[in-house]
Protein backbone atom coordinates (compact mmCIF):
# COMPACT_ATOMS: atom_id res chain seq x y z
CA UNK A 1 0.00 0.00 0.00
CA UNK A 2 1.43 3.38 -0.85
CA UNK A 3 1.57 5.99 1.86
CA UNK A 4 2.72 8.78 -0.45
CA UNK A 5 1.27 9.21 -3.88
CA UNK A 6 2.36 12.08 -6.08
CA UNK A 7 0.82 12.65 -9.48
CA UNK A 8 1.84 15.14 -12.16
CA UNK A 9 3.28 17.51 -9.61
CA UNK A 10 4.56 20.84 -10.96
CA UNK A 11 5.91 23.90 -9.18
CA UNK A 12 6.74 27.09 -11.01
CA UNK A 13 8.37 30.17 -9.53
CA UNK A 14 7.60 32.96 -11.99
CA UNK A 15 9.22 31.67 -15.19
CA UNK A 16 11.40 29.05 -13.52
CA UNK A 17 10.06 25.51 -13.25
CA UNK A 18 11.53 23.93 -10.12
CA UNK A 19 9.52 20.70 -10.31
CA UNK A 20 8.25 19.60 -13.68
CA UNK A 21 5.38 17.12 -13.85
CA UNK A 22 6.70 14.38 -11.59
CA UNK A 23 4.82 11.29 -10.39
CA UNK A 24 5.97 8.70 -7.88
CA UNK A 25 4.76 6.73 -4.92
CA UNK A 26 6.30 5.48 -1.70
CA UNK A 27 5.18 2.26 -0.02
CA UNK A 28 4.35 2.02 3.63
CA UNK A 29 7.39 1.04 5.72
CA UNK A 30 9.82 1.76 2.93
CA UNK A 31 13.02 3.82 3.03
CA UNK A 32 12.88 5.98 -0.02
CA UNK A 33 15.63 8.28 -1.27
CA UNK A 34 15.47 11.27 -3.54
CA UNK A 35 18.88 11.56 -5.12
CA UNK A 36 19.87 14.52 -7.22
CA UNK A 37 22.38 17.29 -7.81
CA UNK A 38 22.01 20.77 -6.31
CA UNK A 39 18.94 22.64 -7.42
CA UNK A 40 17.27 19.53 -8.84
CA UNK A 41 13.96 20.15 -7.06
CA UNK A 42 14.39 17.82 -4.08
CA UNK A 43 13.69 20.36 -1.37
CA UNK A 44 10.87 21.97 -3.31
CA UNK A 45 9.14 18.59 -3.55
CA UNK A 46 9.55 18.01 0.19
CA UNK A 47 8.20 21.47 0.93
CA UNK A 48 5.12 20.71 -1.13
CA UNK A 49 4.62 17.34 0.58
CA UNK A 50 4.90 18.99 3.98
CA UNK A 51 2.39 21.80 3.26
CA UNK A 52 4.98 24.59 3.25
CA UNK A 53 4.53 25.36 -0.43
CA UNK A 54 1.46 24.95 -2.55
CA UNK A 55 1.98 23.26 -5.91
CA UNK A 56 1.24 24.98 -9.19
CA UNK A 57 -0.54 21.83 -10.36
CA UNK A 58 -0.79 18.12 -9.66
CA UNK A 59 -1.98 16.08 -6.72
CA UNK A 60 -0.32 14.97 -3.50
CA UNK A 61 -1.71 12.24 -1.26
CA UNK A 62 -0.07 11.46 2.07
CA UNK A 63 -1.49 8.85 4.42
CA UNK A 64 -4.81 9.00 2.57
CA UNK A 65 -5.10 12.75 3.02
CA UNK A 66 -5.06 15.24 0.21
CA UNK A 67 -2.16 17.50 1.15
CA UNK A 68 -3.68 20.65 -0.28
CA UNK A 69 -7.23 20.14 0.94
CA UNK A 70 -6.59 18.72 4.39
CA UNK A 71 -3.28 20.21 5.49
CA UNK A 72 -3.96 19.59 9.18
CA UNK A 73 -4.73 15.92 8.67
CA UNK A 74 -1.47 15.54 6.80
CA UNK A 75 0.50 17.51 9.38
CA UNK A 76 -0.34 14.95 12.07
CA UNK A 77 0.98 12.14 9.86
CA UNK A 78 4.49 13.32 9.17
CA UNK A 79 7.57 14.50 10.99
CA UNK A 80 10.27 16.47 9.27
CA UNK A 81 13.93 17.21 9.71
CA UNK A 82 14.71 20.23 7.60
CA UNK A 83 17.84 20.82 5.60
CA UNK A 84 18.77 23.74 7.79
CA UNK A 85 18.16 23.86 11.52
CA UNK A 86 14.70 24.84 12.66
CA UNK A 87 15.31 24.81 16.40
CA UNK A 88 15.01 27.78 18.67
CA UNK A 89 18.60 28.51 19.66
CA UNK A 90 17.66 30.56 22.68
CA UNK A 91 15.71 27.71 24.27
CA UNK A 92 16.95 24.50 25.84
CA UNK A 93 16.71 21.10 24.19
CA UNK A 94 13.89 20.16 26.53
CA UNK A 95 11.95 23.35 25.81
CA UNK A 96 12.23 22.79 22.09
CA UNK A 97 10.77 19.32 22.56
CA UNK A 98 8.05 20.68 24.80
CA UNK A 99 6.90 23.30 22.30
CA UNK A 100 6.70 20.62 19.64
CA UNK A 101 4.63 18.38 21.92
CA UNK A 102 2.18 21.19 22.60
CA UNK A 103 1.95 22.15 18.93
CA UNK A 104 1.08 18.54 18.05
CA UNK A 105 -1.31 18.10 20.95
CA UNK A 106 0.65 15.33 22.68
CA UNK A 107 -1.16 14.77 25.98
CA UNK A 108 0.56 16.12 29.04
CA UNK A 109 0.87 12.71 30.70
CA UNK A 110 2.68 11.07 27.79
CA UNK A 111 4.66 14.17 26.98
CA UNK A 112 7.27 13.98 29.70
CA UNK A 113 7.84 10.29 29.33
CA UNK A 114 8.14 10.42 25.58
CA UNK A 115 10.50 13.39 25.58
CA UNK A 116 12.74 11.56 28.03
CA UNK A 117 12.68 8.40 25.99
CA UNK A 118 13.53 10.21 22.75
CA UNK A 119 16.23 12.40 24.24
CA UNK A 120 17.83 9.30 25.70
CA UNK A 121 17.53 7.65 22.31
CA UNK A 122 19.56 10.42 20.65
CA UNK A 123 21.84 10.62 23.70
CA UNK A 124 20.96 14.15 24.64
CA UNK A 125 19.11 13.55 27.90
CA UNK A 126 22.08 14.76 29.95
CA UNK A 127 22.15 17.96 27.94
CA UNK A 128 18.41 18.61 28.09
CA UNK A 129 18.75 21.86 30.03
CA UNK A 130 21.46 23.33 27.85
CA UNK A 131 20.60 26.06 25.39
CA UNK A 132 20.55 24.78 21.83
CA UNK A 133 22.98 27.50 20.73
CA UNK A 134 25.67 25.69 22.73
CA UNK A 135 25.15 22.50 20.69
CA UNK A 136 27.33 21.26 17.83
CA UNK A 137 25.85 20.67 14.38
CA UNK A 138 25.55 16.94 15.01
CA UNK A 139 23.79 17.42 18.32
CA UNK A 140 21.32 19.82 16.76
CA UNK A 141 20.57 17.31 14.04
CA UNK A 142 19.99 14.58 16.59
CA UNK A 143 17.70 16.83 18.55
CA UNK A 144 15.74 17.60 15.41
CA UNK A 145 15.32 13.92 14.66
CA UNK A 146 14.10 13.30 18.20
CA UNK A 147 11.70 16.20 17.85
CA UNK A 148 10.44 14.98 14.49
CA UNK A 149 9.53 11.64 16.09
CA UNK A 150 7.82 13.08 19.15
CA UNK A 151 4.28 12.91 17.82
CA UNK A 152 4.74 9.37 16.42
CA UNK A 153 4.53 10.26 12.73
CA UNK A 154 3.88 7.65 10.08
CA UNK A 155 6.31 9.23 7.66
CA UNK A 156 9.56 10.91 8.55
CA UNK A 157 10.94 13.34 5.99
CA UNK A 158 14.61 14.18 6.12
CA UNK A 159 15.89 16.86 3.79
CA UNK A 160 19.65 16.36 3.35
CA UNK A 161 19.92 15.15 6.94
CA UNK A 162 23.62 14.39 6.88
CA UNK A 163 24.86 17.59 5.29
CA UNK A 164 27.88 18.81 7.23
CA UNK A 165 27.95 15.91 9.69
CA UNK A 166 31.07 13.89 10.40
CA UNK A 167 31.08 10.19 9.42
CA UNK A 168 30.61 9.04 13.03
CA UNK A 169 27.48 11.07 13.57
CA UNK A 170 26.20 10.18 10.13
CA UNK A 171 26.67 6.52 10.78
CA UNK A 172 25.06 6.72 14.17
CA UNK A 173 22.10 8.59 12.78
CA UNK A 174 21.40 6.11 10.01
CA UNK A 175 21.76 3.27 12.44
CA UNK A 176 18.90 4.43 14.55
CA UNK A 177 16.80 5.53 11.64
CA UNK A 178 17.08 2.02 10.23
CA UNK A 179 16.23 0.62 13.61
CA UNK A 180 13.22 2.86 13.84
CA UNK A 181 12.13 1.87 10.39
CA UNK A 182 12.35 -1.83 11.21
CA UNK A 183 10.91 -1.76 14.69
CA UNK A 184 8.22 0.87 14.36
CA UNK A 185 7.51 0.55 10.67
CA UNK A 186 8.00 4.27 10.08
CA UNK A 187 8.32 5.21 6.44
CA UNK A 188 11.48 7.21 5.84
CA UNK A 189 11.73 9.64 2.93
CA UNK A 190 15.04 11.41 2.56
CA UNK A 191 16.88 13.52 0.04
CA UNK A 192 20.60 13.46 -0.41
CA UNK A 193 23.33 14.03 -2.89
CA UNK A 194 25.61 11.47 -1.28
CA UNK A 195 25.35 8.51 -3.60
CA UNK A 196 26.74 5.87 -1.24
CA UNK A 197 24.26 6.95 1.38
CA UNK A 198 21.29 6.40 -0.90
CA UNK A 199 22.73 3.07 -2.03
CA UNK A 200 23.41 1.79 1.48
CA UNK A 201 20.25 2.95 3.23
CA UNK A 202 17.39 3.21 0.77
CA UNK A 203 15.12 0.43 -0.40
CA UNK A 204 14.24 2.44 -3.45
CA UNK A 205 15.82 5.50 -5.07
CA UNK A 206 14.44 8.11 -7.41
CA UNK A 207 17.00 10.16 -9.29
CA UNK A 208 15.78 13.66 -9.89
CA UNK A 209 17.35 16.29 -12.10
CA UNK A 210 16.15 19.63 -13.50
CA UNK A 211 12.82 19.06 -11.80
CA UNK A 212 12.05 15.70 -13.39
CA UNK A 213 12.55 12.13 -12.24
CA UNK A 214 15.01 10.61 -14.66
CA UNK A 215 15.01 7.10 -13.20
CA UNK A 216 13.76 5.17 -10.20
CA UNK A 217 14.07 1.73 -8.65
CA UNK A 218 16.42 -0.19 -6.38
CA UNK A 219 20.13 0.54 -6.61
CA UNK A 220 20.74 -2.64 -8.60
CA UNK A 221 17.86 -1.90 -10.96
CA UNK A 222 19.35 1.51 -11.64
CA UNK A 223 22.72 -0.04 -12.36
CA UNK A 224 21.25 -2.62 -14.73
CA UNK A 225 19.14 -0.01 -16.43
CA UNK A 226 22.14 2.20 -17.18
CA UNK A 227 24.55 -0.73 -17.74
CA UNK A 228 26.99 0.59 -15.19
CA UNK A 229 28.89 -1.04 -12.31
CA UNK A 230 28.32 1.49 -9.61
CA UNK A 231 25.50 3.77 -8.62
CA UNK A 232 27.82 6.74 -8.99
CA UNK A 233 28.40 5.93 -12.64
CA UNK A 234 24.69 5.38 -13.12
CA UNK A 235 24.01 8.73 -11.51
CA UNK A 236 26.51 10.58 -13.68
CA UNK A 237 25.27 8.84 -16.78
CA UNK A 238 21.73 9.93 -15.99
CA UNK A 239 22.40 13.47 -14.86
CA UNK A 240 25.46 14.45 -16.90
CA UNK A 241 28.74 15.87 -15.70
CA UNK A 242 28.12 19.59 -15.74
CA UNK A 243 28.45 21.33 -12.40
CA UNK A 244 25.21 22.87 -11.19
CA UNK A 245 24.89 26.47 -10.27
CA UNK A 246 22.83 27.14 -7.24
CA UNK A 247 21.82 30.67 -6.49
CA UNK A 248 22.61 31.97 -3.05
CA UNK A 249 19.26 32.69 -1.51
CA UNK A 250 18.67 35.56 0.86
CA UNK A 251 18.44 32.98 3.63
CA UNK A 252 21.95 31.71 3.01
CA UNK A 253 23.30 35.21 2.76
CA UNK A 254 21.68 36.08 6.09
CA UNK A 255 23.03 33.01 7.73
CA UNK A 256 26.54 33.84 6.59
CA UNK A 257 26.24 37.31 8.02
CA UNK A 258 24.87 35.91 11.23
CA UNK A 259 27.83 33.58 11.53
CA UNK A 260 30.25 36.39 10.91
CA UNK A 261 28.70 38.39 13.73
CA UNK A 262 28.10 35.73 16.31
CA UNK A 263 30.82 34.93 18.78
CA UNK A 264 31.39 31.29 17.98
CA UNK B 1 -5.25 27.90 24.06
CA UNK B 2 -2.21 25.80 24.94
CA UNK B 3 -0.65 26.75 21.65
CA UNK B 4 -1.12 30.46 22.21
CA UNK B 5 0.29 30.09 25.70
CA UNK B 6 3.41 28.14 24.72
CA UNK B 7 4.25 30.58 21.93
CA UNK B 8 3.68 33.51 24.27
CA UNK B 9 5.94 31.85 26.82
CA UNK B 10 8.60 31.30 24.19
CA UNK B 11 8.73 35.02 23.33
CA UNK B 12 9.00 35.88 26.99
CA UNK B 13 11.76 33.38 27.72
CA UNK B 14 13.77 34.60 24.76
CA UNK B 15 13.41 38.16 25.97
CA UNK B 16 14.21 37.54 29.62
CA UNK B 17 17.26 35.44 28.76
CA UNK B 18 18.76 38.15 26.65
CA UNK B 19 19.96 40.58 29.29
CA UNK B 20 21.56 42.77 26.66
CA UNK B 21 18.18 43.18 25.01
CA UNK B 22 16.46 44.15 28.24
CA UNK B 23 19.05 46.75 29.18
CA UNK B 24 19.92 47.80 25.64
CA UNK B 25 16.37 48.73 24.84
CA UNK B 26 16.07 50.72 28.05
CA UNK B 27 19.14 52.81 27.29
CA UNK B 28 17.64 54.62 24.32
CA UNK B 29 14.50 55.93 26.10
CA UNK B 30 16.65 56.93 29.06
CA UNK B 31 18.99 58.97 26.91
CA UNK B 32 16.06 60.64 25.21
CA UNK B 33 14.46 61.40 28.53
CA UNK B 34 17.60 62.82 30.11
CA UNK B 35 19.00 64.69 27.10
CA UNK B 36 15.75 66.16 25.87
CA UNK B 37 14.24 66.53 29.31
CA UNK B 38 17.06 68.44 30.89
CA UNK B 39 18.15 70.09 27.62
CA UNK B 40 14.82 71.57 26.58
CA UNK B 41 13.37 71.87 30.09
CA UNK B 42 14.36 75.53 30.64
CA UNK B 43 13.13 76.60 27.16
CA UNK B 44 9.87 74.77 27.70
CA UNK B 45 9.14 76.44 31.01
CA UNK B 46 10.21 79.85 29.69
CA UNK B 47 7.60 79.43 26.97
CA UNK B 48 5.07 79.03 29.75
CA UNK B 49 4.39 75.34 29.11
CA UNK B 50 5.35 74.07 32.56
CA UNK B 51 7.52 71.11 33.45
CA UNK B 52 9.01 69.44 30.37
CA UNK B 53 9.99 66.17 32.07
CA UNK B 54 6.38 65.74 33.08
CA UNK B 55 5.32 66.41 29.50
CA UNK B 56 7.99 64.17 28.02
CA UNK B 57 7.60 60.98 30.09
CA UNK B 58 4.37 59.74 28.42
CA UNK B 59 5.99 60.44 25.04
CA UNK B 60 9.10 58.46 25.90
CA UNK B 61 7.00 55.56 27.20
CA UNK B 62 5.13 55.62 23.87
CA UNK B 63 8.42 55.62 22.02
CA UNK B 64 9.60 52.58 23.98
CA UNK B 65 6.35 50.83 23.15
CA UNK B 66 6.37 51.48 19.43
CA UNK B 67 10.06 50.53 19.04
CA UNK B 68 9.82 47.35 21.09
CA UNK B 69 6.52 46.28 19.56
CA UNK B 70 7.48 46.76 15.94
CA UNK B 71 10.76 45.03 16.62
CA UNK B 72 9.02 42.08 18.30
CA UNK B 73 6.59 41.78 15.42
CA UNK B 74 9.46 41.78 13.00
CA UNK B 75 11.22 38.98 14.85
CA UNK B 76 9.30 36.75 12.45
CA UNK B 77 11.96 37.62 9.90
CA UNK B 78 14.61 36.10 12.16
CA UNK B 79 12.50 33.02 12.67
CA UNK B 80 12.11 32.78 8.94
CA UNK B 81 15.86 33.02 8.45
CA UNK B 82 16.88 30.73 11.25
CA UNK B 83 14.23 28.15 10.64
CA UNK B 84 12.04 28.08 13.71
CA UNK B 85 9.11 29.49 11.78
CA UNK B 86 9.05 26.35 9.62
CA UNK B 87 8.67 24.23 12.72
CA UNK B 88 5.50 26.11 13.65
CA UNK B 89 4.18 26.24 10.10
CA UNK B 90 4.26 22.46 9.52
CA UNK B 91 2.50 21.82 12.84
CA UNK B 92 -1.19 20.94 12.79
CA UNK B 93 -2.34 24.25 14.26
CA UNK B 94 -4.02 27.24 12.70
CA UNK B 95 -1.83 30.08 11.58
CA UNK B 96 -4.17 32.46 13.36
CA UNK B 97 -3.30 30.90 16.72
CA UNK B 98 0.39 31.06 15.94
CA UNK B 99 0.11 34.71 15.05
CA UNK B 100 -1.95 35.51 18.17
CA UNK B 101 0.50 33.71 20.47
CA UNK B 102 3.47 35.56 19.04
CA UNK B 103 1.71 38.90 19.05
CA UNK B 104 0.60 38.54 22.67
CA UNK B 105 4.18 37.63 23.57
CA UNK B 106 5.61 40.66 21.78
CA UNK B 107 2.96 42.94 23.28
CA UNK B 108 3.68 41.66 26.79
CA UNK B 109 7.36 42.41 26.35
CA UNK B 110 6.66 45.92 25.05
CA UNK B 111 4.31 46.59 27.96
CA UNK B 112 6.98 45.44 30.39
CA UNK B 113 9.50 47.78 28.80
CA UNK B 114 7.05 50.67 28.89
CA UNK B 115 6.29 50.04 32.56
CA UNK B 116 10.01 49.87 33.34
CA UNK B 117 10.56 53.23 31.65
CA UNK B 118 7.69 54.67 33.69
CA UNK B 119 9.37 53.54 36.91
CA UNK B 120 12.79 54.71 35.77
CA UNK B 121 11.35 58.13 35.06
CA UNK B 122 10.58 58.44 38.77
CA UNK B 123 14.32 58.83 39.25
CA UNK B 124 14.28 61.81 36.89
CA UNK B 125 11.68 63.40 39.10
CA UNK B 126 8.48 62.33 37.38
CA UNK B 127 5.37 61.77 39.53
CA UNK B 128 2.10 60.47 38.07
CA UNK B 129 -0.88 62.62 38.92
CA UNK B 130 -2.62 59.67 40.57
CA UNK B 131 -1.20 56.22 41.34
CA UNK B 132 -4.68 54.78 40.98
CA UNK B 133 -4.62 55.57 37.26
CA UNK B 134 -1.26 53.87 36.66
CA UNK B 135 -2.81 50.38 36.13
CA UNK B 136 -5.12 51.89 33.52
CA UNK B 137 -2.12 53.55 31.87
CA UNK B 138 -0.48 50.11 31.76
CA UNK B 139 -3.57 48.73 30.05
CA UNK B 140 -3.31 51.49 27.45
CA UNK B 141 0.33 50.49 26.96
CA UNK B 142 -0.75 46.90 26.38
CA UNK B 143 -3.42 47.90 23.87
CA UNK B 144 -0.94 50.03 21.94
CA UNK B 145 1.67 47.28 22.12
CA UNK B 146 -0.79 44.85 20.56
CA UNK B 147 -1.49 47.34 17.81
CA UNK B 148 2.14 47.90 16.88
CA UNK B 149 3.22 44.27 17.30
CA UNK B 150 0.45 43.28 14.90
CA UNK B 151 1.63 45.98 12.51
CA UNK B 152 5.20 44.66 12.78
CA UNK B 153 3.95 41.13 12.09
CA UNK B 154 2.03 42.30 9.04
CA UNK B 155 5.10 44.03 7.62
CA UNK B 156 7.48 41.19 8.49
CA UNK B 157 5.24 38.64 6.78
CA UNK B 158 5.91 40.50 3.56
CA UNK B 159 9.68 40.85 3.98
CA UNK B 160 12.32 38.20 3.39
CA UNK B 161 15.35 39.58 5.14
CA UNK B 162 16.51 42.13 7.63
CA UNK B 163 17.57 44.57 4.90
CA UNK B 164 14.07 45.97 4.88
CA UNK B 165 14.13 46.45 8.62
CA UNK B 166 16.23 49.62 8.57
CA UNK B 167 13.93 51.09 5.98
CA UNK B 168 10.87 50.39 8.11
CA UNK B 169 12.59 51.97 11.08
CA UNK B 170 13.50 55.12 9.15
CA UNK B 171 10.42 55.57 7.01
CA UNK B 172 7.71 54.28 9.32
CA UNK B 173 8.66 54.14 12.97
CA UNK B 174 10.65 57.37 13.17
CA UNK B 175 7.97 59.49 11.43
CA UNK B 176 5.26 57.92 13.57
CA UNK B 177 7.28 58.83 16.63
CA UNK B 178 8.19 62.39 15.65
CA UNK B 179 4.72 63.29 14.37
CA UNK B 180 2.90 61.96 17.41
CA UNK B 181 3.38 64.85 19.78
CA UNK B 182 5.55 62.66 21.95
CA UNK B 183 8.23 65.31 22.34
CA UNK B 184 6.43 68.56 21.58
CA UNK B 185 2.91 69.86 22.23
CA UNK B 186 0.46 69.51 19.35
CA UNK B 187 -1.27 72.58 17.99
CA UNK B 188 -4.53 72.41 16.03
CA UNK B 189 -3.67 75.48 13.97
CA UNK B 190 -0.56 73.93 12.39
CA UNK B 191 -0.21 71.31 9.67
CA UNK B 192 1.72 69.15 12.11
CA UNK B 193 -1.26 69.08 14.44
CA UNK B 194 -3.50 67.99 11.60
CA UNK B 195 -1.10 65.24 10.52
CA UNK B 196 -0.82 63.99 14.09
CA UNK B 197 -4.46 63.00 14.13
CA UNK B 198 -3.65 60.39 11.46
CA UNK B 199 -0.83 58.90 13.50
CA UNK B 200 -1.94 56.03 15.77
CA UNK B 201 0.89 56.75 18.17
CA UNK B 202 -0.60 60.21 18.85
CA UNK B 203 -3.48 58.48 20.59
CA UNK B 204 -1.17 56.37 22.73
CA UNK B 205 0.76 59.48 23.74
CA UNK B 206 -2.42 61.41 24.40
CA UNK B 207 -4.08 58.68 26.47
CA UNK B 208 -0.96 58.18 28.57
CA UNK B 209 -0.50 61.91 29.05
CA UNK B 210 -4.10 62.13 30.10
CA UNK B 211 -3.83 59.30 32.61
CA UNK B 212 -0.42 60.17 34.00
CA UNK B 213 -0.37 63.97 33.95
CA UNK B 214 -3.98 64.98 33.33
CA UNK B 215 -3.07 66.94 30.20
CA UNK B 216 -4.67 66.03 26.90
CA UNK B 217 -5.18 67.07 23.31
CA UNK B 218 -7.94 64.67 22.22
CA UNK B 219 -10.43 63.04 24.58
CA UNK B 220 -9.67 59.78 26.36
CA UNK B 221 -12.76 58.18 24.81
CA UNK B 222 -11.54 59.08 21.33
CA UNK B 223 -8.01 57.81 22.11
CA UNK B 224 -9.25 54.48 23.38
CA UNK B 225 -11.78 53.85 20.64
CA UNK B 226 -9.32 54.68 17.87
CA UNK B 227 -6.62 52.51 19.46
CA UNK B 228 -9.06 49.61 19.88
CA UNK B 229 -10.37 49.78 16.34
CA UNK B 230 -6.87 49.99 14.89
CA UNK B 231 -5.72 47.07 17.03
CA UNK B 232 -8.49 44.87 15.65
CA UNK B 233 -7.75 46.02 12.10
CA UNK B 234 -4.00 45.36 12.37
CA UNK B 235 -4.57 41.99 14.04
CA UNK B 236 -6.78 40.98 11.13
CA UNK B 237 -4.40 42.33 8.50
CA UNK B 238 -1.41 40.79 10.29
CA UNK B 239 -2.99 37.36 10.56
CA UNK B 240 -4.10 37.52 6.94
CA UNK B 241 -0.58 38.29 5.72
CA UNK B 242 0.87 35.75 8.11
CA UNK B 243 -1.49 33.05 6.83
CA UNK B 244 -0.08 33.66 3.34
CA UNK B 245 3.57 33.24 4.31
CA UNK B 246 5.32 30.65 2.19
CA UNK B 247 8.87 29.57 2.79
Amino acid sequence: MSIIKVENLTKKFKDFTAVDDISFSVEKGEIFAFLGPNGAGKSTTIKMLTTLLSPTSGSLILDEHNVEKEPNGVRHSFGIVFQDPSLDDELTAYENMEIHAVLYGVAKKVRRERIKQLLEFVELWDRRDNLVKEFSGGMKRRLEIARGLLHHPKVLFLDEPTLGLDPQTRNHMWEYLSKLNKEEGITVFFTTHYIEEAERIADRIAIIDHGTIVASGTASQLKTQTETDSLEEAFLKLTGKTIRQEEVSTVDAMRMRHRAWSRK
Amino acid sequence: MNIIYILWLRQLKRYLRSKSRVFGSLAQPLFFLLALGFGFGPVFSKAGQGNYIEFLVPGIISMTIIFTSIFSGMEIIWDKQFGFLKETLVAPVSRFNIMIGRTLGGATIATMQGTLVLFLSLIAGFRPVSWGLVPIAILVMFLSSLLFTALGTAIASKLDDMQGFQMIMNFLVMPLFFLSGAIFPLDRTTILGAIASFDPLSYTVDALRHLLTNVHFFTLARDLSILSILTVVFLLVGSYFFSKVQI
